[in-house]
């Protein structure tokens, strides 16, 4: 009897190492293929995230390294959101030209709608962005650049052009194009840039203040 | 491995014994993904190299693993290939990453690898094991295909859609308005509408079966 248990508990054993020599080599191989793809992926990402901010910016609004002007925004609900989010800040020579903001869209058919709004100084938008979103294929998601120029129309829109209660889609009243069969998508799109636009005319003081120390690395970084 | 061999494996791999239409494994990412041919082709080469290696690697290793553990192992060797591969071509073929990228680790929870590997790897040769692996998920890529087809004919009226997600820009010609004008049915692009194609495509692979069996049997009359 005490044969048969000790050799239970050898073959136990036995097994149990086997799994951790597997795991190990695992290991081993994911921290090996990590730390040599991890400079690439990282440089790539920094790239993408460059190219998604340059095209919510004019070419002609900047000369800066837009990504080293990243700094922490607090969360607003005109922003609509819930954490810190980034906002990077364009210049040319040592004038501010215009700032880029992450913002959210709370209200889209199916949750969130992540955005990135380029606004100028004088308050009209340099471009729209969507970033994330989980609307229907194929029914909501002309809201993406990549599907549609939907999203062209915010371009040189500004709080005044047009007047507050035009910042609707059409079939609200509004002035901003919508497909049929889809308004709540672009509805709340066009809600949240017109938010954005309220944010920068309300914070517009503290933003200018901000923007006026030199560019350094934000406090707290936070992922696009 | 003898011709013969072969043949039998892809015979299995494509119609017998096929993932998506015979043993209705990993229909979580069939349905999910094909909503475009495109989408569709992408994520079933990207299984099959998934399974492949997969394949390939607990075959090599079959002796050493005891039987009572081979579960806990298989998945471990497959999470750890999937991350590798996913950081590779996350580091060396970015382009392609971004648009096959959310399907990588969805590929993890495609029960068909982990099936292939039990079934089949950890009980023959590596060659065998891998060419029984390609061939079952040609078999899954074949069914994918006709099934975003399908649903991208019947959803949007195009095919080939974001071709150019793949191939770049200039790609961008190729795709298809199969339908000009279509207003799109969206049952077919979601959830239900993969289920009713894929038992479309079940019946008709039945109906096949059923007439050659038949047509066997007249052709070879009972012998007096």
């Amino acid at each position: 009897m005490i044969e048969l248990i000790k050799a239970a508990g050898r073959n136990a054993l036995r097994t149990g190492a086997i799994l951790l020599i597997f795991a190990l080599v695992a290991t081993a191989l994911l921290v090996f293929t990590f730390t040599r793809t991890e400079p690439t992926i990282e440089r790539s990402k920094q790239a993408e995230k460059l190219a998604l901010l340059t095209q919510v910016l004019p070419p002609a609004l900047y000369d800066n390294d837009l990504l080293a002007s990243q700094r922490a925004v607090l969360p607003d609900e005109l922003l609509g959101t819930r954490h810190d989010s980034a906002m990077w800040i364009a210049r040319r020579g040592d004038t501010i030209t215009a700032v880029v903001l992450e913002a959210i869209a709370p209200d889209g058919y199916s949750g969130n709608i992540a955005l990135l709004i380029g606004i100028d100084v004088d308050g009209n938008v340099t471009g729209v962005r969507v970033t994330a979103h989980r609307e229907t294929p194929g029914l909501g998601d002309y809201i993406v650049r990549s599907k549609s120029p939907w999203i062209e129309q915010f371009v040189g829109k500004s709080l005044t052009t047009p007047e507050s209660k035009r910042w609707k889609v059409i079939k609200d009243g509004g002035q901003f194009d919508a497909r049929a069969g889809a308004t709540i998508t672009p509805r709340a799109v066009v809600k949240a840039v017109h938010a954005a636009l309220n944010y920068v005319a309300r914070n517009r003081a503290a933003l200018l203040a901000a923007e006026s120390a030199p560019d350094t690395a934000p406090d707290k970084e936070t992922p696009p | 491995m003898t011709l013969q061999e072969f043949n039998t494996l892809f015979q299995n791999g494509l119609s017998k014994q096929n993932a998506g239409l015979v043993q209705l494994l990993g229909l979580c990412p069939l349905l999910a993904i094909s909503t475009t041919l495109v989408n569709a082709l992408s994520l079933g080469l990207a299984t099959m190299l998934v399974m492949a290696s997969a394949s390939g690697a607990v075959s090599s290793v079959r002796h050493f693993v005891p039987h009572e553990i081979r579960i806990p192992v298989f998945v471990l060797i497959i999470a750890a290939l999937v991350t590798v591969i996913d950081l590779l071509m996350n580091a060396f073929v970015h382009p392609l990453y971004l648009v096959l990228g959310i399907f990588i680790p969805l590929i993890t929870t495609n029960c068909i690898v982990l099936a292939r590997a039990d079934a089949f790897a950890s009980k023959n040769r590596p060659l065998h094991s891998v060419v029984d692996a390609v061939a079952m998920g040609l078999g899954l890529t074949m069914v994918l295909v006709v099934l975003g087809g399908m649903r991208e004919i019947a959803g949007q009226g195009t095919l080939l859609s974001g071709i150019d997600l793949v191939f770049g820009e200039q790609a961008k010609p190729f795709v298809l308005h199969v339908l000009p004008d279509y207003q799109g049915f969206l049952l077919a692009i979601l959830p239900p509408g993969a289920f009713i194609a894929l038992g479309l495509l079940i019946a008709a692979h039945n109906w096949q079966k059923a007439r050659a069996e038949q047509r066997a049997h007249a052709a070879a009359p009972v012998p007096a």
